[in-house]
């Protein structure tokens, strides 16, 4: 059955209602646009959801929200979104992190907000690399990562220009991969700029409430500009006419019309809706990175226990290893987040302690599982996550008696025990639950390989925003959708 | 309408779209982007801005005409009096 919206015409149709979307349509609706956005999923936000487990909540994407700009500062990419957006940066209740780490065996680098610090730790452990660090650091201040026209270049082979020692080199890439690379075992030299800025030179921030915190501040700005949107409304067909989008078919057969698209969904997932193209249109650009991630809720603070980090990168070995795992997981590599270790204003504290751990997964070996086989593999999966976890963690300090184990246990195993006693509730996430979520090919988190950066596709008014336009991370996918609307939707008037 | 007239509807636009900047000692002589953090994402939405409130206006040619206070007001002071007597 069509719904009520059978026949009608927009300025501009966006599809997807993850961060990017949503700002698109913000931009379309404030420039009085007749803009309609369109979600398959029933909750908004994409990538950066969440969801309600027994009374709980919890967020699918968010460690943190990275590019972390403090009040006043001048042209950052947090600044510009909330002028494009006219959002208050009240309304996104941000708290800075606390500090994090990159830990492999013998090597530690603590950074923050304040660059300085990373600086200094990298000065400290590696004082033979700190000059072409330091030139390097130089070379990504200068870079224009925002530019359309920048020729690719690996960025593993910029790094050794700069630094010889490639225990350096892959701790630097541990973060800069599991925040944003959709390729294997290296990134474009413009995304790994991208990402330096946001992680290290801005820094990491939370609002209070997680994620929805920042999806609600858009979807209240969408509403007051009068902008329409669809929950539960994929979309079945772009007809496409002549390189030209004439018409758009809904999941439920309804069909509307728009004088131009704007799709966040992907690459390969846009084309593949497109009526001339084939159905395996953009395999050769499809991404093959996707995650798992469990969730630990913990019956104390994380740092009454001794874990005061935000955010831990941690790889088992000088090598690293960035790549779609044979195994279900590889657990070599992964990042630890404590959701607690944020500085909230006005001694706030998180009810419950939160501790999550985030590994490589390969969705086709979790995409074959029986239902069987699929709880009993997130259950040994949650197990090993954890114990890996506890390797780059430092033991867990208990100060009530009762709950102390006998001397002769073995820290680790102690260490699990009193993990253990601590546990609350725990789920998992995997790469079905992130195509659940994305509607992303593969559960792939970072999307394609190679980045639309134009934003352009075969169709002279279908244009792509989000993760395959290229910039990256929730502040990142927002200023996509902004770029976008404003270059192909309004720029053009 | 007035020069000074159109300079106070640029730096209205300017409160809008930055609230984050200082304007109370603008030069009007000086560019704008030497006083100000304004970059081209910025000078779209002062363009806009003065289509959605006003009806002017401004082909992407004539931007740099945007450049300095004065120099709006004097690009946009005719564009402006030509719409009230349309």
């Amino acid at each position: 059955m069509t719904s009520e919206l059978n026949g009608a015409h927009y300025d501009c149709l966006v599809i997807g209602a993850g961060m990017s979307g949503l700002a698109a349509a913000i931009r379309l609706a404030m420039f009085d646009k007749r803009v309609l956005i369109v979600e398959r999923h029933n909750a908004a936000g994409g990538l950066n959801s969440f969801y309600s487990i027994a009374g709980r909540k919890y967020d699918v994407g968010l460690h943190a929200m990275t590019n972390y700009a403090p009040p006043g500062a001048k042209r950052l990419p947090l600044i510009k979104i909330l002028r494009q957006l006219r959002l208050d940066r009240d309304q996104l209740d941000l708290s800075e992190q606390c500090g994090s780490k990159i830990v492999i065996p013998g090597y530690s680098l603590n950074f923050s907000n304040d660059f300085a610090l990373f600086e200094s730790e990298v000065a400290q452990v590696f004082p033979e690399q700190i000059d072409g660090f330091r030139r390097l650091v130089e070379h990504v201040k200068s870079f224009n990562e925002t530019a359309l026209d920048i020729q690719e270049e690996s960025a593993i082979a910029v790094l050794r220009e700069f630094l010889s020692d490639d225990a350096l080199v892959n701790m630097l890439m541990i973060p800069v991969c599991y925040y944003g690379s959709a390729r294997e075992n290296d990134l474009d030299f413009s995304q790994f700029v991208i990402l330096f800025k946001a992680l290290f030179m801005e820094g990491f921030a939370r609002p209070f409430d997680g994620v929805r915190v920042i999806i609600r501040a858009l979807l209240s700005k969408y509403r007051e500009l009068g902008g329409e949107r669809k929950m539960k409304c994929g979309v079945r067909e772009i007809v496409a006419d002549n390189g030209h989008a004439s018409r758009v078919i809904f999941d439920d057969g309804t069909e509307i019309t728009a004088d131009k698209i704007i799709s966040s969904i992907g690459y390969a997932e846009t084309l593949r809706l497109c009526s001339d193209q084939p159905g395996d249109a953009g395999r050769d650009n499809t991404g093959a990175l996707s995650f798992v991630e469990t969730i630990t809720v913990l019956k104390k603070q994380p740092a009454s226990l001794g874990w005061k980090d935000t955010i831990v990168f941690f790889n088992n070995s000088e090598h690293f290893d960035y790549r779609r795992p044979k195994d279900l997981v590889d657990c070599r590599s992964g990042v630890i987040c404590f959701p607690n270790n944020y500085q909230y204003s006005d001694e706030r504290k998180l009810e419950e302690g939160f501790l999550r751990v985030t590994a490589l997964a390969n969705y086709d070996r979790w995409a074959a599982l029986t239902d069987q086989e699929y709880a009993d593999a997130k259950d040994q999966w949650y197990e090993t996550l954890q114990r890996r976890a506890l390797d780059f963690l430092p033991m867990p300090r208990v100060r009530d008696k009762e709950h102390t184990t006998p001397p002769m246990v073995a820290h680790k195993a102690q260490a699990r025990l009193v993990l253990e006693q601590y546990t609350e509730a725990k789920d998992m996430f995997t790469p079905l639950t992130i195509t659940k979520f994305t509607g992303h090919l593969s559960g792939a988190v970072y999307g394609a390989p190679n980045k639309v950066k134009t934003g352009r596709t075969h169709l002279d008014n279908v244009f792509l925003c989000g993760t395959d336009q290229g910039f990256l991370g929730i502040t990142g996918a927002m200023l996509s959708g902004i770029s976008m609307a404003n270059l192909h939707v309004l720029g053009a008037g | 309408m007035t020069k000074e007239d159109v300079k106070q509807i640029v730096l209205d636009i300017i409160a809008e779209i930055a609230p984050d900047e200082e304007l109370s000692d603008i030069k009007p002589e000086v560019r704008l982007r030497e006083q100000l953090d304004l970059d081209s994402m910025d000078f779209l939405d002062i363009v806009m801005e003065l289509r959605k409130q006003h009806g002017i206006e401004v082909p992407e040619d004539d931007y740099p005409e945007l450049a300095s206070l004065d120099s709006c007001a004097d690009y946009l002071l005719p564009k402006f009096e030509a719409k009230a007597s349309a």
